[in-house]
């Protein structure tokens, strides 16, 4: 229990964050529209605080119990919190203009992926069930709400709906998993479950509750068969919105899945790697199939992001803290790319064109070959060719699978990366092989234009030196 | 008193409530309300098995875990209700069968 204010050191991230999103919702009421940009700027600064105070208290195997067991401080939970919070203050300098050339430039913005980003820090340090949920629908309900914020437009209130109920679907199926799981065990924290648990319980009754929990996690991971809502959302909603649902709520899955599975029910640690198994190889098969017939761009990254979620499950399969190190990495690495990509349709996209087909990008090599060339990198770094960092990536994950013993999955994912090219590598002939067909603008703020730039050199800096930022999650780990 | 009614009948009401909500979702081609009611009744199914285990269990965190349930549902009753008004503005229709331009 809380007894003095220095037991809320541990959540003071947590508790900067909030400050800043009253801040940004009390600066929002005040500010006239000229000088909205304001918000942006303190938005940035919550983050960057943010970030410093849960650099401040990393310690690598720490663990401090807060608010009487209902979240935990340790260096998991600050290592992937860093990365949200990097990934989310890269998609706020995309989103800002994507929202000013579109009209969408208000408040209610910044405070929905505020609010998104103070739920996935809740979700990734819980050790109860209660938190756990709650973490999750502060970020669910944000994002329903983002997907629906250009509500004159008809497929991002379609998008928006369609969101909602796959969501609200899976929340409920976990919940269920949740209540059968209490009712095994009389406790909603985490480690009593595990304990009850591992003491003879049935075991139908566990796969049982273990299938619900499943389930509702593939829902927020948008693993096949449960990938529906991921390329109408992507494709329906502002790109604003887009770039912030596709990179940093992944990062928070996997601390999500952490939560539940090897903590919660590490005993049954062979029933769901066979599920991971099974929904990373659909996701992999579907997801690369699926992308090559796209002909919108978002809508291949949407697949591209499924594709990519059934590499993140070899990562998960055995549940080892090497396996969860490589998916940190995997996901933050994914993060970056499809931040990027979705950066450079922001960068090409103004009032009444949304840069959004393939063909928009012929001969965009001619036009701004700097552009392209960082479109060049992001797009080979998806692909997983060495020396851009997604190959190194994708090489750690198939090393967890075949040490989990999944070999023969390792060798469908290793075919998967290479039918996955395919789609990746036209977007690179669409750019520099082909004639362009109209005047292509390029017009973007000089804030959008750096950390482009930055995103797109990252791929190859991390591509040739990913030791340090591998160790760094084995590290927090272990 | 509840000693009377055994868990297992609890669990069966709340086991059907749940296979409805997700009949209603899957099988309903109408309307979009009845797939927020149905949302509705799946966490009402779960909120029952939490109070009954909690009841069975002698434990109160069940039964705290159902009023968060309840704040939530109503928080995301709005939205999705939110999320409608904006639906039907923008396209004039509510019916499931036509909310089919994203594809492919």
């Amino acid at each position: 229990m809380i007894e003095s204010f220095a037991d809320l050191a541990p959540i003071l991230p947590e508790l900067i964050l909030l400050a800043f999103i009253i801040l940004v919702m009390l600066t929002d009421l005040y500010v006239d529209e000229r000088r909205r940009g304001i918000l942006h700027g303190i938005s940035i600064v919550g983050l960057v605080l943010t970030g410093v105070a849960c650099i401040r208290g990393f310690e690598a195997g720490q663990s401090t119990e807060i608010l009487g067991g209902l979240m935990v401080r340790d260096s998991i939970g600050d290592l992937l919190k860093v990365f949200i919070l990097m990934i989310t203050a890269i998609v706020l300098t995309y989103a800002k203009h994507s929202l000013r050339t579109h009209k969408l430039f208000v408040g209610e913005f910044y405070l929905l992926v505020l609010f998104a980003v103070l739920g996935m820090f809740l979700l990734v340090s819980s050790t109860n069930f209660i938190m756990l949920y709650l973490g999750l629908e502060l970020l669910a309900l944000s994002g329903y709400a983002l997907v629906a914020l250009d509500r004159d437009s008809p497929i991002a209130s379609e998008a928006a709906m369609k969101y909602f109920v796959v969501g609200a679907i899976a929340s409920g199926l976990l919940l269920y998993g949740m209540s059968i799981l209490y009712g095994i065990s009389g406790s909603l924290q985490i480690d009593e479950i595990a304990t009850a648990v591992a003491y003879g319980q049935s075991k139908a009754v566990l796969a049982f509750a273990l299938t619900f929990v499943i389930v509702g996690l593939a829902f927020k991971f948008g693993a096949v068969p449960f990938h529906m809502w991921i390329p109408d959302v992507y494709h329906g909603a502002p790109t604003a919105s887009t770039v912030f649902i596709a990179t940093a709520p992944k990062i928070a899955a996997i601390g999500m899945a952490y939560r539940l599975l090897p903590g919660a029910l590490p005993s049954l640690s062979a029933d769901w790697t066979e599920i991971l198994a099974l929904l990373a190889l659909l996701s992999l098969l579907l997801g690369n199939f699926a992308a090559i017939a796209q002909t919108n761009l978002k809508r291949m990254l949407a697949y591209s992001t499924i594709s990519h979620v059934g590499f993140l499950f070899l990562a998960l399969l055995g549940g080892t803290a090497d396996g969860y190190a490589a998916a940190t990495f995997y996901a933050l690495t994914y993060a970056l790319m499809t931040a990027g990509a979705f950066g450079v349709i922001i960068a090409l996209s103004r009032q009444g064109f949304a840069a959004d087909q393939i063909d928009d990008y012929k001969g965009l090599n001619q036009r701004h070959p700097w552009l392209a060339f960082i479109m060049l990198l992001l797009m080979a770094s998806l692909a997983g060719i060495p020396p851009l960092v997604g190959f190194f990536s994708k090489l750690l994950v198939l090393q967890n699978a075949v040490l989990a013993g999944y070999l023969w999955l390792a060798v469908v994912a290793a075919v998967c990366a290479v039918i996955g090219a395919f789609y990746y590598l036209r977007v690179i002939k669409v750019m520099y092989f082909d004639a362009p067909t109209r005047e292509i603008e390029y017009s973007a703020p000089g804030d959008l234009k750096f950390v482009l730039g930055l995103n797109g050199l990252a791929q190859i800096a991390l591509g040739l030196g990913w030791g340090p930022l591998v160790a760094l999650c084995l590290l927090a780990w272990r | 008193m509840t000693s009377s009614i055994p868990l297992s009948h609890f669990l069966t009401v709340s086991a059907m409530l749940f296979c409805i909500a997700l009949a209603g979702i899957f099988i309903n081609r109408k309307n979009v309300i009845i797939l927020l009611m149905s949302i509705e009744l799946m966490l009402l199914a779960v909120n029952t098995n939490f109070i009954a285990f909690s009841r069975y269990l002698g434990d109160a965190s069940g039964q705290v875990f159902v009023f968060f349930i309840l704040t939530v549902a109503a928080a995301e009753a709005a939205i999705g209700l939110a999320i409608l008004v904006v639906l039907f503005r923008s396209r004039g229709t509510i019916n499931v069968e036509e909310l089919d331009s994203l594809k492919g």
